[in-house]
């Protein structure tokens, strides 16, 4: 293993990250400077016995002093926090066209899954230049997804989907990790993060045995669960049209107005009750038990390609 | 208060005048109420187990010198690092310096007689050894392998370990840091002597006011925290498992709510014992006196706002993060002044070089340190690539380590004449707190470097890339070892063949000095009176060197 595998700058946002880093270390190392010397100074001059002037500074100059460096210390802080902040903020800001990988943490392995329905264990192929978004849930403890190359890391939850996106312009073989203790082999929990270029990722893709995509896989699945049999267009037992449901606004009985997305989805397939929808009988079964992980990420691949699919047609759908 | 000092003089001091003298049973140590032996009491169960955590996690040290690991199993080695860190926080860095040099030196500071509640401080003591007991027996039991930290549903429902015995045991410990606050919140309120005003306590006072406080309001948050852990652990309430409804997060927010303020009540004591002892070894007032107890009540109070920037990647709101990162940026300002004060404290001193001056002079190298890193993690981007890494760890242990126990270590070496009536070996003294600097440096350096290479916490087994750093961080465990384990044997050797001490072998200022030592039962011969500032040390000087007396002679000066 190299040390390469993990201290590389491969992102744009990794490079930010190592300058701010460099930054604090430099006002850092200049504070610890100041004071040692300070000290060193003092107890060489004012050593027990030694003839250097003693006497009372004056209580005003030494008010001043002390008021001198606390605003010196706060502006300095505050000049830290508003660099740092806004790394963040500028990172948060969301990018256009993503590639959306799933990732599912278990004791103690990584499950990925892609778009086109290729899956991999401990082992995550992205390609270079392009937007990558990860979403992620965990099927036991909390887990944390850590990718050292990136500067980023991420807790992995049961039961709740959390993100972590990225850009990699770095090529090459990098290490992945879990970083939040889960457990007897936490320590091993670990694969590799793969950057390759965009053609080499759709060849890399296309030569998986996996016939169908997650959304396709989701659409069987929609259909052998009986999902259809109340969801379809023409169906007779009153339940919402999921066409053009992800990421619309939707009103809850209980008068709150939520955003469908995947957390949302999933909770309404697992957790029915949580989230009933205004104007529907509580008639959605709970599949919690029935489904693993994996499925609920391709029933809810499945309902985003409805969106997908509808955009041009459905109205009031707010992205 | 220079004059007071002269009629106490050491002819008068002894044995049987002094509260060691009161009793030599086990029962009179047992059923005491008086405040300096339940610090004793206080004081050998938690040196018990610093050492028990200190040779676990020598243990681990040992075993992550490969990579590969070479005599435990990884179930063992989390285990290892789990009761490491539940020993080390709740069974000796949480009660160190208030539960020993709070309960001996505070009532003397202030002019007391004793505690203001006496036998609640005896209880707090048999609280500290019920929860003790629980976690000896957890050791002895095969452990507990969830991390200090307790996260669910790791503890509730995955962990096949001892974690309610664990959890239940930092819950009675809880009681006794509450019992100590509350005793210490009455005693500084209530039995000031006359003339001491607010503003002459003493910092190492006001740091025990302010701990006080925060061990009142945030302990009983633990307490919650554990008990929801319990409950869904042996009931299975649903509290934090999200497959029936849930917040796995919950459990984090209410337990940083506690964890963070911890923090600041382990190093709010150091703070004061460090301006004691500059005072004292500089000769000099401490600088800005009235910034540095505002600084210390900033601290106690801003704490409690930050715990959210331990949550950074726990998947909060990003805009919590930024608001928690704010917060802990300007919680860094007071303790940054504190650095400074301390610095200008030496400007135009009487410097001399006691073991309990270079302690406090490591402290704040150390505490400098672990602050700054402070910073880097307060910074959410830097956090999110540094958090569980080593890092974090070598941050901790620099504020922790590095902090209170070199803090610790001075005021044990600063009050030790006080407490025992007898001088240590001072050269012993010195040349134990220059190798536990040095032994602390080589062991946490490299964990920041290696950290922020992108070695992960909690690893048994990691990539052979970071071995060089985990070597360099065991050879300097093995010192720091060597650092820890001297004291024993130059202080246990000044109690049978140690110089008599004198009231005031520092010729420092404070009430405790102005009694025998070892003081007498109800601490002062005469009621104290109070007519001056704290810290009055030009005044005492030139006194002294008017009486025609060796003026501030230290024991084993080295110059």
């Amino acid at each position: 293993m190299k040390l390469a595998e993990f201290t590389t700058a491969a992102s744009d946002y990794a490079s930010h990250v190592d300058t701010l880093f460099a930054l604090l270390s430099i006002i850092s190392g200049a504070v610890v400077a100041l004071v040692t010397a300070l000290i060193v100074i003092f107890l060489i001059r004012y050593h027990r016995g030694s003839r250097a002037p003693r006497g009372e500074t004056p209580e005003r100059v030494d008010r001043e002093i002390e008021i001198g460096w606390t605003v010196a210390t706060f502006f300095t802080f505050l000049f830290l926090f508003w660099w740092a902040a806004s790394d963040q903020l500028t990172a948060l800001a969301l990018p256009k066209d993503e590639l959306e990988v799933h990732v599912v943490a278990k004791q103690w392995m990584w499950r990925i899954q892609h778009p086109s329905g290729v899956r991999e264990i401990n082992e995550l192929h992205v390609p270079a230049h392009s937007n990558v978004r990860l979403v992620m849930t965990s099927q036991d403890v909390i887990h944390d997804l850590y990718l050292p190359t990136m500067r980023l890391k991420q807790d992995v939850l049961p039961d709740r989907y959390t993100y972590l996106s990225f850009n990699a312009t770095k090529t090459g073989i990098f290490h992945l990790t879990c970083a939040e203790f889960c457990g007897t082999d936490h320590s091993v929990m670990a694969g590799r993060l793969v950057v390759v270029t965009p053609e080499e990722y759709a060849r890399w893709t296309s030569a998986q045995p996996e016939g169908d995509d997650l959304a396709h896989q989701g659409e069987k699945l929609f259909r052998s669960l009986g999902c259809s049999g109340c969801h379809a267009p023409g169906s007779t037992v009153h339940a919402p049209d999921l066409h053009g449901l992800y990421g619309a606004a939707v009103q809850l009985a209980d008068g709150r107005t939520v955003t469908a997305d995947e957390a949302y989805l999933r909770d309404c397939i697992l957790l029915p009750d949580k989230n009933r929808v205004a104007g529907f009988p509580p008639l959605m079964p709970n599949f919690s038990g029935s489904v693993t992980p994996g499925q609920v990420v391709q029933l809810v691949a499945y309902i985003k390609s409805l969106t997908t699919q509808s955009t041009g047609t459905t109205q009031g759908v707010a992205r | 208060m220079s004059e007071m000092t002269l009629p106490f003089a050491p002819a008068r001091e002894t044995a049987a005048t002094s509260y060691l003298g009161e009793g030599h049973t086990l029962t009179s140590w047992l059923l005491t109420t008086d405040h300096k032996r339940i610090a004793i009491l206080y004081a050998l169960s938690i040196t018990v187990f610093f050492f028990i955590g200190g040779i676990v996690v020598g243990l681990v040290r040992l075993e992550l010198i490969s990579p590969t690991g070479w005599f435990m199993t990884s179930d063992e080695y989390n285990r290892a690092f789990s009761i490491h860190g539940i020993v080390m926080v709740w069974f000796f860095l949480v009660p160190s310096i208030p539960a020993t040099m709070g309960n001996f030196i505070l009532p003397m500071m202030i002019g007391a007689p004793d505690v203001a509640f006496p036998r609640l401080n005896l209880l707090s003591w048999y609280l500290y050894v019920i929860g003790a007991a629980f976690t000896v027996y957890v050791l002895l039991s095969g452990g507990v392998d969830t991390g200090w930290t307790f996260y669910p549903p790791f503890s509730t429902g995955y962990s096949n370990s001892n974690v309610i015995p664990a959890a239940v045991g930092v819950f009675v410990v809880g009681f006794s840091s509450i019992a100590t606050g509350v005793n210490f919140l009455a005693t500084v309120h209530m039995l000031r002597a006359p003339g001491m005003t607010w503003f002459r306590l003493p910092l190492f006072a006001w740091s025990m006011y302010t701990v006080s406080m925060v061990m009142v309001l945030a302990t009983p948050v633990l307490a919650m925290s554990l008990l929801l852990i319990s409950a869904e652990r042996f009931f299975g309430f649903p509290i934090f498992d999200a497959t029936i409804g849930g917040d796995p997060l919950l459990f984090q927010h209410i337990f940083w709510f506690y964890s963070h303020p911890a923090v600041y009540i382990m190093i709010l004591p150091a703070m004061g014992v460090v301006s004691e002892v500059f005072a004292c070894f500089a000769r000099r007032r401490v600088f800005g006196y009235s910034f540095m107890v505002f600084a210390l009540l900033v601290i106690a109070v801003v704490g409690f706002m930050v715990w959210g920037h331990h949550m950074f990647v726990a998947g909060q709101s990003p805009f919590a993060n930024l608001v928690f990162s704010f917060l802990s940026f300007m919680v860094a300002v007071p303790s940054a002044i504190k650095v400074f004060n301390w610095t200008a404290t030496l400007y135009r001193g009487q410097i001399g070089l006691e073991a309990p001056m270079l302690y406090a002079l490591g402290f704040v190298g150390l505490f400098t340190i672990g602050g700054l890193t402070g910073l880097f993690l307060a910074s959410v981007p830097i956090d999110i690539a540094a958090t569980d890494s080593y890092f974090v760890v070598a941050h901790f242990h620099f504020i922790m380590v590095g902090g209170s126990v070199s803090a610790f270590m001075a005021g044990i070496h600063y009050w030790w004449p006080k407490v025992t009536g007898r001088l240590y070996n001072e050269f012993a003294a010195q040349c134990a707190a220059i190798t536990m600097f040095i032994g602390f440096n080589l062991t946490f350096m490299p964990q920041f470097v290696m950290g922020w290479l992108g070695m992960p916490r909690r690893y048994h087994l990691y990539p052979d890339v970071f071995q060089i750093w985990h070597v360099l961080s065991s050879g300097g465990a093995a010192v720091l070892a060597v650092a820890y384990l001297l004291p024993l044997g130059y202080l246990g050797w000044s109690l049978i063949g140690g110089q008599r001490a004198g009231d005031n072998p520092w010729a420092a200022t404070g009430l405790e000095w102005q009694t025998p030592s070892p003081p007498p039962r109800q601490n002062f011969l005469h009621p104290p009176r109070v007519t001056s500032e704290p810290y009055a040390y030009h005044e005492f000087g030139r006194a002294r060197e008017q009486d025609g007396e060796t003026s501030i002679s230290g024991q084993g000066d080295v110059s």
